[in-house]
């Protein structure tokens, strides 16, 4: 069995209270859970506070471009699809930059698990508004409020049949681990939007405003059904339902080979016969 | 050569079938032994405008495009219009009757009686085209069997006997046109264009990724590679826009994947963040450039060399690249292979410069000795303490032993920020020098494995002629024709454009009574970067920015 320990303990670049903490526990909690050993997983990350992430946990990590953790691990994912792959980044990095990535990402319903830290702000630039902060919403930048409707991406996500949708709190820990498991065991694209405050520049959704709103769907909620599940996905306003929202069964991302294409060496002789077809 | 080749216009609309029948002939010469030089242009539609297939022909190796018709094949009314000027002494027009020849020398085909369908008229034109090249009827029969083999005897039975009645039809018409040569040479060609050609090279290389968003005259690398990949092992996706294309490959490059992109400015213009990614957590990718005109859309299915500037300083910041610049498709075959090779051994983005007309242009190739070929670089497969395994362990030649996720029991980081040699990210500024040094110390392997410019003939004292890319054959036809009247000339090629090494050509150019750069493009671009490295001034220039591939005429008339 794969221990907590071996994720390690790195000092990190966080602010104090901030709810990138409490996923980076219930991120540990279901590796474990799901007894995947470090060097068997990879993290795709793109730019922003939650794209650090990986880099206070012991996987392998790439930490590339704003906007990108996605197409990134769609390489990593078809080039060796023996790993556990998984993408995590912020919502400007995932619904405002890497927007287009997303729609064909849920598309392709390649075997990647996306954790979403959505603190509805940009962060790490202090303070402008994010594809999911509210219409009307002051910010630094939007001083007369939002001028834009919000980015519902569980809503799309549900619309465009993607594999897994979940909607989670970084102040429920252990329930955030739950869904990352089941997304994680889910053959197909997987989306957990984690709502968390951003105590340094998000005012207006604090931990108490998300505690108030936020609640656990029960067993009546059926999420292989579709207008419930789309009901469900709309429902963001006084109150916010958590849990798996949405799981289709569409197959994966069919053309992957059957191994890591790194064992692969060019077959000289199919390529000689290829060629001398174009005489 | 010159004299000794027939040139061959085969023009009409989209949509008529004339690439069909370019592509027939150009595959019946090679197989009868000839040397072919293919350039097809084209219009930036699927109907109509106007398109030409061009085919020229020789005994012996054809170097480059010509201007001088000796045989329009005129599939619609306007490319009498368009051609007539470029018409030779002895040339002969093939139109159709219905079109009439404008009182051009040729013959009207009578097409309506010759084929029972309109679908047949391309074979009725290689009928009278075989006639009239004294072609061995044999190698087009073979041809259309084989390629209708598919669709059943009875097709087949129907475009011979299209092909066999406009071959008897022409012959009865005694019309006078010097026949071919008769071949001198019996050992197999291969018909293959540029861009067929790096897809062969980087199959070879061990290429198993490739994602794109399809761009003219880009895409047929990766059709080329599609069309094996199947059998190859080659896993290709098209991506949502060339931004996810180059990053996808960053990714499966990370994870061991052998990776490769193409495309064209406009869609490498979108690439660059992932060029300078590449640099950063120094991970391999090949990246073909098709150059085509711009600036922006510009002429989508033209010929340009004008983003040498764009692809030598494409992505933020500072770190070493290699780009390479096939002049045939030989070159297009072996620098691909080795672009894999550097760009795995240097773990950096490597790149190949093609452009519309090298990337279109069918030869007669010689087959490749694939026996022969070096062994490409790969990357580590174990380490000796996984724990403390560092993806950026700082070296004397800047390259970082490089294990994959996955195949060891060490974690692999990489980090587009500035990190440590671990790979995690810092802001460290002392760090940050180290890295930055470690990085752009990788260039010194680089140079130390840079090809030096190919010199074609004797500079002493003759005029030089200085190209790159696919340029080689306009500056080699023209460097003999100016021998033939007397003048000394000699060409010097660069395949690889950066980095340069300027004890590889500076001596030459000292020896030349005059140096002319021939760049297909506006300022001079390789012109200039020579100046910024070396100091060197040419004595003149001789650019070509009109869509158009240089040939001999077009350097000879501007010396």
């Amino acid at each position: 069995m794969v221990t907590a320990e071996e994720y390690g303990e790195f000092e990190t670049a966080w602010c104090p209270g901030c709810g990138n903490f409490a996923i980076r526990k219930a991120v540990v909690k279901a590796l474990t859970t799901l007894d995947l050993p470090p060097d068997k997983v990879v993290f795709s990350t793109g730019i922003g506070q939650a794209a650090k992430a990986p880099h206070y946990i012991r996987v392998n990590t790439f930490n590339g471009l704003h906007g990108r953790s996605l197409p990134a691990a769609t390489g990593i994912k078809l080039a060796n699809p023996t790993l556990a792959v998984f993408a995590e980044s912020g919502d400007g990095c995932s619904y405002g930059e890497g927007g287009n990535h997303f729609l064909a990402a849920i598309r392709r319903n390649i075997d990647i698990t996306y954790l979403v830290h959505d603190n509805q702000i940009y962060g790490l630039t202090k303070g402008q508004a994010s594809p999911t902060t509210p219409k009307g919403q002051k910010t630094k930048t939007q001083p007369q409020g939002v001028p834009s409707n919000p980015f519902n991406p569980v809503a799309v996500a549900v619309t465009m049949g993607a594999g897994f949708v979940a909607r989670a709190f970084a102040g429920d820990t252990d329930q955030l681990a739950d869904l990352i498991v089941q997304g994680a065991r889910h053959a197909g694209f997987s989306l957990i939007d984690i709502l968390q405050p951003c105590v340094s520049f998000n005012k207006v959704n604090t931990y108490a405003w998300y505690k108030e709103r936020c609640y656990t769907l029960d067993a009546t909620h059926d999420p292989t059904d579709f207008g419930a599940a789309l009901a469900r996905a709309m429902e963001f306003g006084d109150k916010i339902p958590l849990g798996v929202i949405w799981q289709g069964d569409r197959p994966a991302f069919g053309s992957i080979p059957n191994g890591p294409l790194a064992a692969r060496e060019p077959d000289m002789a199919a390529l000689s016969e290829i060629l001398a077809s174009y005489a | 050569m010159g004299e000794a080749t027939i040139n061959i216009v085969i023009g009409g609309e989209a949509g008529q079938g004339l690439v069909t029948v370019g592509e027939f002939l150009s595959r019946a010469l090679v197989r009868a032994g000839y040397a072919i030089l293919v350039t097809q242009d084209y219009m930036s539609r699927i109907r109509g405008g106007h398109n030409t297939f061009v085919i020229r022909v020789g005994s012996e190796q054809v170097f480059a495009p010509t201007e001088t018709i000796d045989l329009l094949v005129a599939l619609s009314a306007d490319t009498l219009a368009i051609h007539k000027k470029q018409l030779g002494a002895n040339a002969l027009v093939l139109a159709d009757v219905a079109h009439g020849l404008a009182d051009l020398p040729g013959l009207a085909i009578p097409y309506k009686e010759l084929c029972p369908k309109p679908l047949y008229e391309n074979m009725a034109a290689l009928g009278a085209i075989s006639s009239l090249l004294c072609l061995d009827p044999a190698w087009l029969t073979g041809l259309i069997a084989e390629k209708f083999a598919k669709k059943g005897v009875e097709v087949v039975a129907a475009n011979t006997g299209v092909f066999q009645a406009a071959l008897q039809w022409t012959a009865a018409q005694k019309a006078s046109f010097a026949c071919l040569a008769p071949p001198v040479r019996t050992e197999t060609r291969l018909m293959l264009h540029g861009n067929e050609a790096i897809a062969f090279g980087a199959l070879a290389a061990g290429v198993n990724f490739c994602s794109f968003y399809p761009m003219t005259p880009g895409t047929s690398v990766i059709q080329t590679l599609i069309d094996h990949g199947e059998r190859m092992g080659l896993v290709a996706e098209q991506a949502e826009d060339e931004i996810a294309a180059i990053i996808m490959a960053l990714g499966a490059s990370y994870a061991g994947a052998r990776s490769l992109v193409s495309t064209s400015g406009g869609g490498f213009a979108l690439m660059v963040e992932g060029v300078s990614l590449s640099g950063m957590i120094e991970t391999p990718v090949v990246i073909v450039v098709a150059q085509r005109p711009g600036p922006a859309t510009g002429l989508p299915t033209r010929t340009e060399q004008a983003d040498l500037d764009l692809v030598l300083y494409a992505g933020h910041g500072e770190f070493p690249r290699a780009i390479f610049a096939p002049g045939t498709p030989e070159q297009c075959f072996h620098l691909a292979y080795k672009a894999v090779d550097t760009a795995e051994r240097f773990q950096s983005p490597v790149f190949l410069l093609t452009d519309q007309f090298l990337a279109d242009s069918y030869r007669d190739v010689e087959p490749f000795d694939l026996d022969s070929l070096p062994p490409v670089t790969r990357p580590e497969t174990s380490v000796i303490d996984p724990v403390g395994y560092k993806r950026y362990a700082v070296t004397p030649s800047g390259v970082s032993p490089r294990v994959l996720p996955g195949f060891t029991p060490a974690t692999v980081i990489v980090d587009s920020d500035e990190h440590t040699p671990d790979g995690h990210l810092t802001e460290d500024l002392g760090v940050r020098v180290t890295m930055q040094d470690k990085r752009m110390s990788k260039l010194d392997g680089l140079v130390a494995a840079a090809l030096y410019p190919n010199l074609y003939g004797d500079a002493v004292d003759a005029t030089l002629l200085v190209c790159w890319g696919s340029t080689l054959g306009a500056a080699l036809e023209a460097a003999q024709r100016l021998d033939a009247q007397g003048e000394t000339a000699a060409v010097l090629h660069f395949s690889q454009v950066y980095p340069l090494v300027g004890e590889s050509f500076l001596p030459v150019f000292a020896e030349a009574k005059r140096t002319v750069m021939v760049e297909g493009n506006s300022v001079g671009q390789l012109a200039r970067l020579i100046r910024r490295e070396t100091g060197y001034v040419f004595d003149a220039l001789v650019t070509r920015y009109d869509g158009l591939p240089l040939t001999a005429a077009y350097i000879l008339e501007r010396l």
